[in-house]
């Protein structure tokens, strides 16, 4: 049975929940990620909040998840461009992988990620869908 | 008195059809359309729980707002379907809203009418000035055992409002007023994954009785008549149900068509009066008058009189419509829906 702390994910709300990220105080390059150092050389970024609106730069369908997200197989995963310019590797639902498109506009939504157990705690964070 | 200062709706995608549950219960598909005035309802997700359905009608309802969500001093979530027996939905729900740490929060529980009594409160605490802005949701991924007259109708979906002063309303609550009585129709004991209920006693001596009972209240307090409201939600638990209450009062089918979502969607329990409200504040025009009364076995219903100002022909442009998720839909065949319901693995 898969079970992870509780305590790991609490240091993510920000990522997880609100899509927090970081933008350069010198060029304005966003990063999902906290980075040590811009690609210009800039030390210092200041915390962005993103719309959570983005497209797709590719996908795949995972048949055999891991064994948190085995009860969600078959799902898509997809690495999105953000409006603001980060890119992220997020969890795709509400679609169909047929349906998908490179270049398809996709939002931001909660959801479930996976549950530690029958008795852990229920892990939330942010996963994407096709903008209708 | 206080006001709705922004609204939102969130409904899963996935719906299934009596005629595909009626196939394996092996029911007669029209009897049971016809008994219960509805031809599908919406699924939840197998990622979707009353605290993702929450915080996504809440984003819309702020989008609507135009608020500081700092400000929001209070997070109440009424549901049948908490996630958790011991840990709340709303604080996980206001964490995701990122609303800070300085608001008052609990989850509520009082059957259907769990949501529509957080409006109550948050109103109180905005009346009495104890917050500036409260967040009331009704949500529910209902239960419902296989086989049992109640799959058909128990649905997923939810509402959201923030309740605020009556001068920044996009709808002016002006009366409110409860009527609650310890009646046994529909329950569900502790640990027990499905409720029960007692059969045709939830009709006349539970949701009529409460419905009219807060309803006639409600007209007797605002000295308002029927003909006053251009719109009257009354809870959904069938298509049946609010019609033969409507029928009692002279409502006609232009009042009530417009909120009776259950048609569309199955009875989303705590989300259901919120979502007709939600459908009818989606249209609604400056001035109009509307009515909404709940019900929540156990039993009582709320009642409310709200009028629209002229702040809600923008706020209806700024989020999406409660249609705009009636209409997106993908079917399932029974199996999906055992596996979306976690009834199979």
């Amino acid at each position: 049975m898969f079970r992870e702390s509780s305590i790991i994910r609490w240091r993510n709300y920000n990522d997880r929940y609100k899509l927090i990220g970081y933008k350069c105080d010198q060029c304005g390059k966003t990063y999902f990620e906290k980075k040590g150092l811009c690609t210009c050389g800039s030390l210092t970024f200041d915390e962005i909040e993103f719309s959570g609106k983005g497209k797709i730069v590719t996908y795949t369908k995972v048949h055999s998840g891991a064994e948190a997200f085995q009860e969600q197989a078959p799902f898509c995963v997809a690495i999105i461009d953000l409006d603001e310019g980060a890119r992220i590797t997020a969890q795709l639902t509400d679609c169909d992988y047929e349906d998908l498109k490179i270049g398809m506009e996709v939002e931001a939504v909660l959801r479930k990620f996976y549950k530690s157990g029958e008795k852990g705690v229920i892990h939330y964070g942010t996963k994407f869908t096709p903008k209708f | 008195m206080a006001g709705i200062i922004g609204w939102g709706a969130y409904i899963p995608k996935y719906r299934i059809t009596a005629e595909t549950i009626a196939k394996v219960n092996n029911d007669s598909a029209p009897a049971i359309k016809s008994g219960l005035g509805l031809t599908e309802k919406s699924v939840p997700g197998k990622d979707e729980d009353t605290v993702t359905i929450s915080t996504n009608a809440a984003r819309n309802a702020l989008l609507r707002a135009d608020i500081n969500r700092k400000e929001i001093g209070a997070v109440y979530i009424g549901s049948e379907s908490h996630p958790y027996a011991v840990k709340p939905s709303s604080s996980i729900v206001a964490e995701a809203l990122d609303i800070g740490n300085q608001y008052m929060a609990v989850d509520t529980e009082f059957a259907c009418k769990a949501g529509s009594a957080t409006i109550q409160i948050n109103a109180g605490l905005v009346d009495s000035k104890m917050i500036n802005y409260g967040l009331s949701i009704g949500s529910d991924t209902s239960q419902a055992e296989p086989g049992n007259a109640l799959e058909y109708s128990a649905a997923a979906g939810g509402a959201a409002f923030i309740i605020g002063k009556n001068e920044e309303a996009i709808a002016t609550l002006d009366y409110t007023c409860s009527f609650t009585s310890d009646t046994p129709d529909f329950w569900r004991r502790a640990m027990q994954p499905y409720p029960s209920h007692a059969g045709r006693f939830t009709g006349e001596p539970a949701y009529m009785k409460h419905v009219i009972g807060a309803t006639e209240l409600i007209l007797e307090k605002s000295k308002m008549k029927i003909s006053d409201f251009k719109y009257v939600v009354f809870h959904m638990p069938n298509g049946k149900f609010p019609l033969i209450v409507a029928k009692k009062f002279g409502v006609t089918n232009e009042q009530i068509e417009p909120g009776l979502i259950v048609k569309k969607i199955g009875n989303t329990y705590s989300g259901s009066s919120l979502l007709g409200l939600s459908c009818v504040l989606d249209i609604a025009k400056p001035g109009d008058k509307i009515l909404m009364t709940s019900y929540g076995s156990g039993s009582g219903s709320d009642s409310f009189i709200f009028t629209c100002t002229k702040k809600i022909a923008d706020a209806q442009k700024k989020a999406r419509t409660t249609d705009d998720y009636v209409n997106r839909k993908k079917y399932l065949e029974y199996p999906e829906y055992a596996k979306h319901m976690a009834t199979i693995h």
